[in-house]
């Protein structure tokens, strides 16, 4: 895979570096990272920053050192799904352990690993803000909220089938 | 008395027309008309409070912004909502994205900022897109951009996304992450007001309170302030979640007890199950647990009502905290410990490593208390709790350290004969909870059957 | 023409004039001695250093002469200034002191305490931090944080399981070179100095690094297990280098250069940076112009050992306790009082072989 943004992408980038006042176009690290993850592979490899910052003209290792200091990016690679499950207090009142454990044993994986097919990635993950709508989990960019047993052996089921299409 | 969410209800007010007919961006023509002096004026007779948390006067924040000559200035909106039990921004942006729009407006005018940031945290990636399509439809119908109402004031609003960091709640923090730096907070002085985003002068505002410039301009800053009591004015979203039979997001206007707002059937409805309460953590996880035989009566014997005031009376001895708004509710059949160390994993998790005292004792606490859950805990380790925190708290260079310190201070200070328990019943303690004991609450059971 | 008004400000009830914009921590050590907090992040020649390891904080108990009230909290010395009529409390301050006990400990909960085997040892400022606010154990029973070993260029090594965070490294990268190349990886309490990739760290000034970091983190590996501090005589020598000044101080031992480093001041700054030639690559005498043996703090453990009777190149230090809690120390026990072999009348050197109890009747 070439690591290198469409024509489309890079407008889109100067659309975000324009947001900014001149010279501080680091300011754009940020969005230009989530594209980048988005668009590689659900993941920052250091090449992937490496250009990055050269889309930017910074050194490698500030983005380096944003990267690896926010949580939402992974710097390691990651399932096609990543179920980001939260446990923080009020997600844990309404059972979220429960519903950690029993997508551990349904899937067969740890808190952190990826099944075998490279499917599904589990990830505990604190408070994202849906505390009212607990227990829950963030799936790519929306939150899946009330859950139970059955709702995960549905999303289950239903990320499994359209893999396999 | 809403003043924010009364139209929530209405089809489409998410969007521009349902919204622009139903009363939506007056204010803006009202505030063109006035001069940006005039509008911090009427922001300081409202007497509004920051929302984000410590509540500090809005109107005195903006009167703090310097004005060199030459120097751009600007108004950043912290919707990095991460404090948990906390989620009345994400509602407010979701369904009313129009009015934090405009208030943005009224308040970039007042403020003179040409270039506004809506910093949100990074996983509301869909109200990215929500308040994306909010600012277009407003720049489309002359809002926003060049010249607006032909005034001669340009403003423009740009929503920039985190990307999963509690700490960049914090304003210093936040601007550091806008610089696209890691959310490392900064020391202060030197305030925002007088060097925030790239060394210009900047304001912070958390997403209600700059909603809520909407309504104060539209009825005027006396009016505003008569609602409510003392200087709790206006009204005040708060989000609601644990065991309660309605979760959700209510406005209030700080006039109501404790007591109504938990049990009323128009606000919560009271504990799921005929279950009794057994604790509550009334603004958002950093401030004190407090157990229900001091929630409903403040240690006068008043009754405690749902305002900045009458939430801290008794100081954290026997009162708590307005704080975010994040209203967590604990029934009798939760474990504190429990509870108090999924707090703990939060702060140790979010804690950005700057400082020594926060980023070693964060994860201490944790480690301490997740022993103690587990059964395998000391009685010393209570007392060796205790003295992390208070070696923590007032310590940092940021308010995460407080916030770290004072769940577990205040968990072990109403809830010691629970983590003693857990200490003295290693096996039992792993296979039923510590119950309700003394802290019982005092009322009848309301609602169940 | 009007000179500018110096504050007057009062730190552990010792008086000192200073300009205007000079931080607590420098008006401490205008004072000197135990008045000055110990700083383990803050270095006067980095720019943004400081405010961050929190083992300068003091009391300000008067805010200024214009507004008497105390801050509420306790502030970093390092990065907060004076007003005119401050008043500062330091060690006379028992909130500061137990602060500070705090700070230490959690300093210490995640370092390995190799000091044994560390290089840093006997110039390490967590040890004499330690010693001098420290308890004598730790609180501290889990799994300690631990780190691989890391070469990072040819001769510097990382041991990151010791490194406090006090980002001095960074922002020497930062600040004396062009492409800095390290720096602070994930956050929290697993936040570390890395370069992410394994990459070398190679540039003329980037050995600075070492004589920056306050603890065993950074060391030179030219040096590495070759000798003890303590047991290495400092001494002052330059020569001609086209990139740096070239004043720096030789660790000797007879003829032999063990290392060379950057001159420091009593508070442990280097006086001037200096280039990685003369660091790593000038090891013989021949190469340097000696001036003489440096002058070292009486209370170091370098001053061990060495200069005896020749105290002149040894800087004494004022004794300021006195002052400053304004009596003398307690004398808490008479030896003679309480032991029948230590009177004053005998001399114990006049004895010949070991005392026996028979000398003292």
């Amino acid at each position: 895979m070439s690591i290198k943004f469409s024509q489309e992408q890079l407008n889109k980038v100067q659309e975000v570096i324009a947001r900014y006042p001149e010279g501080k176009q680091k300011s754009a690290l940020i969005p230009l990272l989530h594209m980048a993850q988005d668009t590689f592979g659900g993941w920052l490899d250091a090449p992937v920053m490496d250009y990055v910052a050269e889309l930017l003209h910074i050194l490698p290792i500030e983005v380096y050192e944003v990267a690896t200091f926010y949580s939402m990016f992974n710097t390691k690679p990651v399932g096609k799904h990543l179920l980001e499950v939260c446990r923080t207090g009020p997600c844990m009142l309404n059972g979220s352990d429960e519903i950690i454990d029993y997508i551990k044993s349904k899937l067969g994986i740890n808190e952190g690993e990826t099944t075998p097919d490279g499917l599904f990635t589990l990830k505990p993950v604190e408070c994202l803000g849906a505390c009212g709508y607990a227990p829950m989990m963030q799936l790519g960019k929306n939150f899946r909220e009330h859950l139970t047993k059955e709702k995960v052996d549905a999303l289950i089921s239903e990320l499994t089938a359209k893999a396999g299409n | 008395m809403k003043l924010l969410l009364q139209n929530a209800h209405i089809e489409g007010i998410r969007f521009y027309d349902a919204y622009r007919k139903n009363g939506g961006y007056q204010s803006v023509e009202k505030a063109f008309k006035m001069s940006t002096d005039a509008i911090v004026e009427e922001v300081k007779k409202s007497g509004l409070r920051g929302r984000g948390g410590a509540g500090f006067p809005t109107g005195m924040k903006w009167s703090f912004l310097a004005k060199p000559e030459g120097v751009p200035r600007h108004l950043v909106c912290n919707a990095d909502e991460s404090e948990p039990g906390t989620f009345k921004d994400r509602y407010l942006m979701e369904f009313l994205p129009h009015l934090l729009i405009e208030g943005l407006i009224v308040s970039s005018y007042a403020l003179g900022s040409n270039a506004t940031y809506i910093y949100i945290r990074g996983e509301y990636a869909w109200i990215t897109d929500i308040l994306e399509q909010a600012i277009a439809e407003a720049k489309q119908n002359g809002w926003l951009g060049k010249n607006i109402l032909g005034s001669g004031f340009d403003c423009e609003i740009y929503v920039h996304r985190g990307a999963g960091a509690y700490i960049c709640g914090e304003e210093t923090a936040l601007i550091e992450s806008l610089e696209g730096k890691r959310g490392n907070p900064r020391l202060k002085p030197p305030f925002p007001a007088i060097q925030g985003v790239w060394m210009r002068p900047t304001v912070v505002n958390n997403v209600e309170t700059l909603a809520a410039i909407v309504p104060i301009i539209n009825m005027g800053g006396e009016e505003y302030a008569k609602i409510g009591v003392g200087r709790s004015t206006g009204t005040k979203l708060l989000s609601v979640c644990g065991n309660v039979n309605k979760p959700g997001v209510y406005e209030i206007d700080m006039t109501i007890s404790v007591e109504e707002f938990i049990y009323s059937d128009k606000y919560c409805g009271g504990i799921p199950n005929g279950k009794r309460l057994k604790a509550c953590i009334p603004g958002g996880s950093s401030v004190p647990i407090v157990p229900a035989n001091l929630l409903f009566k403040t240690a006068k014997g008043e009754t405690r009502m749902m305002n900045y005031e009458s939430l801290s009376d008794g100081g954290f001895a026997t009162g708590t905290m307005m704080g975010s708004g994040g209203f967590i509710v604990l029934d009798e059949d939760q474990c504190v410990v429990r509870h108090t160390m999924t707090l703990a994993r939060f702060y140790n998790h979010e804690s950005c490593g700057q400082c020594s005292p926060c980023r070693e004792g964060t994860g201490w606490m944790y480690k301490i208390l997740k022993n103690i859950e587990n059964g395998q805990g000391k009685l010393s380790d209570i007392d060796l709790l205790w003295d992390i925190q208070r070696r923590i708290e007032g310590n940092t260079i940021c308010p995460l350290g407080d916030a770290a310190a004072w769940p577990v201070a205040a968990a072990i200070r109403h809830f010691r004969d629970e983590f003693e328990w857990h200490v003295l019943n290693p096996e039992e303690s792993q296979r039923r909870n510590y119950g309700i004991a003394h802290y019982a609450d005092p009322l009848p059971m309301v609602g169940a059957v | 023409m009007s000179e500018v008004q110096n504050f007057k400000v009062t730190i552990d009830n010792i008086t000192v004039e200073v300009a205007p914009g000079t931080t607590i921590l420098n008006a401490a050590r205008a004072i000197g001695g135990e008045v000055a907090p110990p700083a383990m992040c803050y270095y006067s020649k980095l720019k943004d250093s400081g405010g961050k390891c929190r083992t300068c904080l003091v009391e300000v108990s008067k805010g200024s002469e214009k507004d008497p009230r105390p801050m509420p909290k306790l502030v970093a010395s390092c990065r907060t200034t004076v007003m005119d009529g401050m008043e500062v409390k330091n060690i006379t301050s028992e909130k500061v002191l137990d602060a500070r006990k705090g700070i230490v400990e959690m300093l210490l909960i995640n370092h390995p305490l190799d000091c044994p085997v560390c290089d840093q040892a006997g110039e390490c400022d967590l040890q004499n931090l330690s010693y001098e606010h420290g308890s004598e154990k730790t609180r501290y029973e889990f799994k300690r944080r631990t780190f691989e070993k890391e070469d990072i260029g040819p001769y510097i090594q990382l041991h990151m399981t010791r490194c406090i965070m006090c980002f001095r490294c960074v922002y020497t990268a930062d600040q004396l070179t062009d492409k800095r190349e390290h720096g602070i990886l994930d956050r929290g309490d697993h936040a570390q100095i890395s370069t992410l990739l394994g990459k070398s760290l190679d540039h003329d000034f980037i050995g600075n690094v070492i004589d920056v970091c306050p603890v065993g983190a950074l060391t030179d590996k030219t040096f590495r297990f070759k000798n003890r501090v303590w047991f290495a005589k400092p001494v002052d020598a330059h020569r001609d280098c086209p990139t740096c000044k070239g004043k720096v101080r030789l660790w000797m031992r007879g003829e032999e250069v063990f290392r060379v480093t950057a001159r420091k001041d009593e508070w442990g700054e280097v006086e001037d940076f200096i280039c990685n030639d003369c660091r790593f690559h000038k090891k013989e005498t021949k190469d340097w112009v000696i001036e003489g043996p440096s002058v070292v703090d009486r209370r170091s453990v370098i001053a061990q050992g060495h200069y005896q009777g020749k105290v002149g190149m040894v800087k004494e230090q004022p004794r300021l306790i006195d002052q400053v809690i304004g009596k003398a120390p307690k004398l808490l026990m008479d030896i003679h009082s309480i032991s029948d072999v230590n009177r004053p009348d005998v001399d114990l050197s006049q004895i010949e072989g070991p005392a026996h109890s028979d000398d003292f009747e």
